[in-house]
């Protein structure tokens, strides 16, 4: 009797792998994109250019 | 006989990603994703998109983080209930412990989060509605006092008012107002659900409206909220969040929403029972509406301010 490689449990399991994959991907995302958007935003601005103006 | 027993329960026990998701009550998130970005975009600061949609985010994690601590707070009358025996705990999918890690693990990570794509003021208000909602509400109010609906619904109300500290970083009357339509919203949302789901809040022992005061109480007392909410959300139109579209979207929900509440306080349990509880669930399906519409009216009024047509200027 031949073994079932590909069980109904197996699948869920890739399934939530695949899900935490998207997440994780996802957040790497996100944090890259608000970084992008601080940066460039002008949150970050280094204290000695005010200091420059002055 | 006993391997089939384990086998059985292993590949019942297992849960897959969706369960984890239906820890985060994907239902209530969507009205934490809408009234926080209403009160995001109806706060009177640009917000640059990207962090926007990452203050949204990490609000909608904060809720199904206090979702999930919930659902493993009331497991056990979770599995009671018929509206929550699906729930992936008491359907045996997930672990109590795996929802306690997952909802702890998810406050943490969203409030740190929404601190470094905002401030730390929305942060704390964050922090404070998952606490609000979890300890106050789930561990204390829910199971000692009838007013748990009512003072609960304080912690659904947060969400605008995050949102708009997360544009602003200081806090103003007119979040206040959106936190006060959802506050009032809650009691006749719940004790309309309450009145059609019957024996469900009784078998749980939760001191429900309907278990404590009884049914000819519970519909009184919709009527009261609702007549105190249509003056609140009348009286919002005037304020610097309404305007002309606010009014008239307000006045027909109001008028439809006061009708629906009287109809509910005229009948009794046996008029009620002859239609299979018809008036209470259109109430119910109109009070989801009811709330939508008047976060879209403040948003159209947001939205339409910068080409001069929103609110009363």
């Amino acid at each position: 009797m031949s073994l079932k490689v590909t069980h109904e449990l197996h699948q869920r399991r890739f399934g939530r792998n695949v899900g935490l994959a998207l997440v994780l991907t996802g957040f790497i995302a996100v944090v890259f994109g608000l970084t992008v958007a601080k940066v460039t935003s002008g949150d970050f601005e280094p204290p000695r250019a005010t200091q420059e103006t002055e | 006989m006993s391997d089939a027993t384990i086998n059985t329960t292993s590949q019942t026990g297992e849960a897959g990603f969706g369960d984890y998701f239906a820890l985060l009550k994907p239902r209530v998130m969507t009205l934490v994703v809408f009234t926080a970005m209403v009160g995001l975009l109806a706060a009177p600061a640009p917000v640059h998109p990207m962090i926007g949609f990452a203050a949204i985010l990490f609000i909608a994690i904060g809720g199904g983080a206090s979702g999930a601590l919930n659902m493993w707070w009331d497991a056990d009358i979770d599995r009671v209930m018929k509206r929550t025996k699906g729930r992936p705990i008491p359907a045996g999918k997930v672990q109590e412990s795996e929802a306690l890690g997952l909802g702890l693990t998810l406050s943490v990570m969203s409030v740190v989060m929404l601190v470094l794509a905002t401030n730390l003021v929305a942060g704390a208000m964050l922090a404070f509605t998952i606490f609000f909602y979890v300890v106050i509400y789930s561990m204390w109010l829910k199971r000692s006092t009838p007013q748990n609906i009512v003072i609960g619904g304080a912690a659904g109300a947060f969400p605008p008012v995050i949102g708009w500290l997360a544009a602003t970083g200081s806090m103003s009357v007119e979040p206040w107002l959106m936190f006060a339509l959802v506050f009032m919203w809650t009691p006749p949302h719940f004790w309309a659900l309450a009145l059609f789901m019957r024996s469900d809040y009784d078998d749980a022992g939760l001191p429900m409206l309907t278990v404590t005061h009884g049914r000819p109480a519970t519909r009184r007392h919709i009527f009261v909220y609702t007549a105190l909410l249509a003056a609140l959300a009348l009286g919002t139109a005037f304020t610097t969040i309404g305007g002309p579209v606010y009014l008239a979207v307000s006045v027909v929900l109001n008028v439809m929403f006061l009708l629906g509440a009287w109809r509910i306080w005229g009948r009794d349990e046996a008029a009620a029972e002859l239609d299979n509880y018809a008036v209470e669930r259109r109430f119910f399906r109109l009070s989801l509406f009811y709330l939508a519409l008047h976060f879209a009216a403040i948003l159209m009024e947001a939205v339409l301010k910068p080409y001069g047509l929103g609110g009363w200027a």
